[in-house]
């Protein structure tokens, strides 16, 4: 009743073409990000901004990095997590070595080099295609940590291998508090989200997509496989990279190269194969799901049987209950969460006379 | 040249047991084109219950421990756990997924493997254990004594277990009416549903056959470095010669694991002290990688042609 | 007027009462435990071990100083993201939060090394995490207790030496260093360089590429190579692999030293009778006859309180381990209840300054029923290390025996790089040093 697009019209191209065409979604959107920028800082205590919105914001942000390459072009990748690496190591080392450099470009440096290895990476999907891309890209994974280890250059030959964050200057405000970690931690994905959420829907998206759902058919009507697939790498990489350069600045303060090993890549990769793929909402939404579910079990464990089977028992069933709740998930809704919520808005559209 | 000699059968008989682990890939890719990466967690699996019943069977059955009944019937219930294990995974995860795209299914496993760890330690506890299979872990004397070479018997033996493994499954795939049904459901699902085959029968069997695979790969594997969580990692050395190979072909796996094998143990003696060492966790995906650049299906896998 | 005073006396009266019924005082402790994935093995054992102790000191003493001892767990898989999570869940919990967060995990050791000086919080890594943490007074809230895997290394080379007749005798001999390629496994090579050039050694350092799970080509070369003795420094299941690999060469075992992370049953039981004469430092030892031990077996495993599930793991390695975890914890508890008053609950402030002034000497070992069980310890505002002692253990098949007494490391060789390593990281986050002559 509500949620009803009659009597909204177009005049214009503009109009036709917004991101959100329907007027409650634009409200809600705006709601979304006022509520998120003005509320959440002020009733958000430290745990909820420290321990769960920030890295969520941040493994949305990777996780939209790899919808871009798996969801709208195709390619399957296991490195997400390397690739985030070196975003992390390229902003640490900017920041070191180069006097005065502002975090913000940095960060983007950081971003770009993630990208320029995508490229390097992304060169053999030119031949190889499907799991035998996802194995290959596993060699992203392995080979660029273990260069991170190898060479100290990386790390400022700290003795432990790890690189440590600087503090974080913006116009002489430096970024301490939780509050306003939070703060910068969303500008950043909201404006990358908004960016990504731009490239699908124009040209280059819909040249993504066209080589994911068959690529000789892309090639065809004129499409230049080797330029879109290693667009979507670069691209790709450098929202993980970011998103790794975040993880060390904004969440964890010293991270080590182990740190970003194949469990993280399949981290993310759970994210938007249970949020959503090919889809940006999915991506905070899986990014969410998957942060929150093995807290929210733990907590349920601790509380509801905790007291009557032994610790080994509880550990080892929050484990099978997180694994069964995503073949259940994927059983239930093959396309994602986000596929729920448009589901969801489909059926409020025409509510409540259905026929 | 000894030295030499000693690193390259070294490696080709790890590689005989790297492909023992990616036969159990292959079967189910090959039958079902599931990318079942739950196989590492199933040889753990299968390993810790074998381990588990030859602890529990002594004081239930009243069997000296360490007997050989002790063995064969913890070897009986661990095969009859993996095969209810693989068919119940059939019908209760792929079945309801059916024609879901390959990614879809990849994740399912992937959830497969969550529960299947923390069925396996919450069920047989945390402890390390080691495994003793009665095959002494030492160097083949004649070698040892004749050229000053050392080559692991227990490698040879187990080497030769894996083989014989090979061509058994070689004939049944060859010759038995099962065999040649499976093949066909390989070929085309749908043909081979049009002639009359049971699709679903099949898969089940493709299942059972792939946790007895692991079930021998964890004993093998569990014999060497103990029975523990990391006999999950083992799927970790599979993957590439999965690629090498071609994800459909079981001499693939062979070659491939012999290749992947060989060459990851010459780079790291020959080639790691020139970039610092340890490059046996990514050298043998490099390596794939390139191979795929030329031959992007693998070695034996099938040429897939696009049509628009 | 009226208003207010009632409102006072109201607050007067609630504060009575909330003091009033709180009759027991708690310490509340947050385990941050791991219980599932490819560490469990350690992780079951280490947490299992340090909650009977303290379950143990509430059987018996009802707890320290008239203050009982409370805990949580909190699973963290030893993944850093969530290891983050369980600290900032924790943190606040109990009546005074978190009194010490000891992850047993360098990444989420590293993960929270910013947060606990933000948050006040005392994090206690003992026989992991970063070693120039060593240096209290540029890390005032980490303590890398007991021993840092420098020290440890050095210890061992005088081990080494011992079993050779004297240090002069190392002139000329060679020694492989078999590590895990990791930040972890690279952190002692500058140690030994260093050592090699001292005592005139060759060293050959070999690296494992993670898991480590196929050592054929590493070990191999080791036998090319001829060594008098293998250093192994371990991780899961490279070290039973190793044991094994250097049986299949003809290595002798007997010359073969691992890491405390490489001295565990869960270490040699795999590698089966190939582990046989293989030795590992450790900073505790194993077994069940210690008074400590028993007195948990009588407090708690007697009344079914226990919280391992296999009974036959207590006493081993990394249980004791854990009870090294509990009696220190405690014992800093009890050292801050001597300055700041026992029977209430202590913030963790109040227990850092505990953790720094610890003072276990023999004769305390003794009446807490541990001698010999861990090294006598002292902590100072620069020294949050306070040990530096190891022990040397030998599996004979079934179980750890000790070889030898508490063997000191080399603090002359160790220290100046520990300091060095602090000071660059003090510079590079521009953080000053604490003057330790102020600190009381």
């Amino acid at each position: 009743m509500l949620y009803r697009e009659a009597g909204q019209f177009k005049a214009s191209y503009m109009q036709d073409q917004q991101i959100f065409p329907i007027r409650q979604d634009q409200i809600g959107f705006w709601a979304m990000i006022a509520f998120f920028f003005l509320v959440v800082p002020v009733i958000a205590n430290q745990y909820w901004l420290q321990a769960i919105l920030i890295p969520v914001l941040i493994f949305s942000l990777a996780a939209l990095g790899l919808n871009i390459l798996t969801g709208y072009c195709g390619q399957l990748s296991l490195g997400s997590a390397a690739f985030m690496a070196v975003g992390a190591f390229a902003t640490y080392n900017f920041m070191l070595r180069v006097d005065g450099i502002p975090f913000i470009a940095a960060l983007l440096l950081g971003g770009l080099c993630a990208a320029a290895v995508g490229i390097l990476f992304g060169l053999p999907s030119l031949r190889i295609k499907g799991f035998y891309l996802a194995v290959a890209t596993l060699a992203a994974q392995f080979f660029i940590v273990w260069v991170l280890v190898k060479f100290g250059w990386f790390s400022n030959y700290s003795t432990s291998g790890v690189i440590t964050a600087q503090a974080v200057t913006i116009f002489g405000y430096t970024f301490t508090t939780p509050e306003s970690k939070y703060l910068l931690t969303l500008s950043i994905v909201v404006v990358l989200a908004l960016l990504a959420k731009n490239m699908v829907r124009s040209s280059t998206g819909r040249k993504w997509m066209a080589v994911r759902d068959m690529d000789v058919a892309a090639e065809v009507i004129g499409i230049r496989l080797m330029h879109t697939k290693l667009q979507a790498f670069a691209i790709s990489s450098f929202y993980c990279g970011v998103a790794g350069a975040l993880y060390a600045y904004m969440y964890l303060g010293t991270v080590e190269p182990e740190g970003f090993n194949l469990d993280l890549s399949f981290r993310i990769l759970f994210m938007i194969i249970i949020g959503g793929v090919a889809s940006i909402l999915g991506s905070f939404i899986g990014a969410a799901f998957i942060v929150l579910l093995p807290v929210f079990l733990n907590i349920m464990m601790h509380s509801a049987i905790g007291a009557f089977v032994p610790a080994n028992v509880a550990a080892n069933l929050e484990l099978i209950i997180f694994g069964a709740l995503i073949i259940f998930f994927l059983i239930v809704e093959p396309h994602g969460l986000a596929r729920l919520w448009q589901l969801t808005k489909e059926k409020l559209r025409i509510w409540p006379f259905p026929h | 040249m000894t030295f030499f000699f000693e690193v390259l059968i070294g490696g080709l008989l790890s590689g005989v047991l790297y492909a023992l682990v990616a036969l159990g890939f292959v079967l189910i890719f090959k039958a079902s084109g599931v990318f079942n990466f739950a196989q590492g967690a199933m040889v753990f699996f299968a390993a810790l219950t074998f381990v588990g019943f030859t602890e529990v069977l002594p004081g239930w059955t009243g069997l000296a421990p360490g007997s050989g009944a002790v063995f064969w019937l913890a070897f009986a219930l661990a095969l009859s756990s993996m095969i209810v294990l693989g068919i119940a995974t059939e019908k209760v995860v792929l079945r309801p997924l059916v024609n879901q795209p390959p990614i879809t299914l990849f994740m399912a496993t992937i959830g497969l493997t969550f529960f299947v760890e923390g069925v396996a330690q919450g069920i047989w506890g945390t402890s390390v254990r080691g495994l003793d299979l009665g095959i002494d872990d030492e160097p083949v004397m004649f070698l040892m004594d004749n050229f000053n070479m050392l080559v692991s018997k227990f490698d040879v033996i187990a080497a030769a277990i894996a083989l014989v493994l090979f061509v058994t499954l070689a004939i049944l795939f060859q010759y038995t009416k099962v065999g040649r049904a499976l093949r066909a459901v390989a070929d085309d699902h749908q043909a081979a549903l049009s002639v009359g085959i049971p699709l679903k029968h099949i898969w089940a069997i493709v299942w059972g056959v792939a946790g007895f695979v692991a079930l021998i790969a964890g004993l093998i594997w569990g014999a060497r470095n103990g029975v523990q969580f990391a006999l999950t990692f083992t799927a970790l050395k599979a993957l590439p010669v999965l690629i090498l190979g071609g994800f459909t072909s079981v001499p693939g796996a062979i070659i491939g694991g012999l290749i992947i094998g060989a060459s990851e143990k010459l780079a790291e003696v020959y080639l790691g002290p020139y970039v610092g060492g340890g490059i046996e966790g990514w050298f043998p995906y490099i390596l794939a990688m390139l191979f795929l650049l030329v031959r992007p299906e693998g070695l034996f896998g099938e040429k897939h042609i696009d049509r628009v | 007027m009226q208003f207010s005073k009632t409102l006072m006396l109201g607050a007067t009266v609630a504060g009575l009462l909330t003091t009033g019924f709180a009759v027991a005082q708690e310490q509340y402790i947050g385990l941050p435990s791991y219980r599932v994935g490819a560490y469990a093995a350690g992780g079951t054992a280490l947490y299992g071990g340090w909650i009977d102790y303290m379950q143990m000191l509430n059987q018996r003493d009802g707890g320290v100083g008239g203050v009982k001892l409370t805990w949580e767990e909190c699973e963290t898989e030893y993944n850093n993201a969530r290891g983050v999570e369980c600290y900032e869940r924790m943190k606040n919990r109990g009546p005074t939060g978190n009194t010490v967060f000891q992850p047993l995990s360098t990444g989420i050791t590293y993960s929270v090394l910013d947060r606990v000086a933000v948050d006040k919080i005392p994090l206690v890594t003992m026989g992991y995490g970063r070693t120039d943490a060593a240096d209290g007074r540029v890390f005032p809230w980490v303590f890398p207790l007991i021993t840092t895997y420098w020290s440890q290394n050095t210890a061992k080379i005088k081990f080494i030496g011992q079993q050779e007749g004297g240090m002069d005798k190392l002139k000329g001999k060679k020694i492989v260093n078999l590590y895990h390629d990791s930040a972890y496994g690279n952190e002692t090579i500058p140690v030994l360089n260093a050592q090699a050039e001292r005592y005139g050694f060759t060293i050959v350092h070999i690296p494992v590429a993670h898991p480590g799970n196929e050592q054929q080509s590493q070990w191999l070369r080791i036998r090319q190579e001829r060594p008098d003795w293998v250093i192994l420094r371990g991780w899961g299941v490279m070290n039973p692999t190793a044991i094994r690999t250097a049986a299949r060469t003809g290595f002798p075992r007997e010359k073969i030293v691992g890491v405390w992370w490489s001295g565990s049953e869960e270490d040699v039981i795999p590698a089966g009778d190939a582990a046989k004469g293989y030795i590992a430092a450790g900073f505790n030892v194993a077994g069940k006859n210690f008074p400590v031990v028993q007195e948990i077996e009588k407090h708690v495993y007697a009344k079914n309180l226990g919280n391992m599930e296999d009974k036959s793991r207590v006493g081993s390695v990394l249980y004791n381990r854990g009870v090294v975890h509990g009696i220190i914890t405690v014992e800093a508890i009890r050292k801050a209840q001597e300055k700041y008053g026992t029977g209430k609950s202590l913030t963790p402030e109040q227990v850092r300054w505990g953790f720094e002034n610890l003072d276990i000497d023999e004769a305390r070992l003794a009446e807490l029923g541990a001698e010999g069980f861990l090294p006598p310890l002292k902590t100072s505002c620069e020294n949050h290390e306070g040990s530096g002692m190891v022990k040397f253990q030998q599996w004979d098949g079934t179980r750890w025996n000790v070889i030898t007494d508490w063997i000191e490391a080399d603090q002359e060789l160790v220290r100046p790089m520990i300091e060095a390593s602090a000071a660059a990281y003090a510079a590079e986050k521009g953080i000053t040093p604490r003057d330790c002559s102020k600190e009381m």
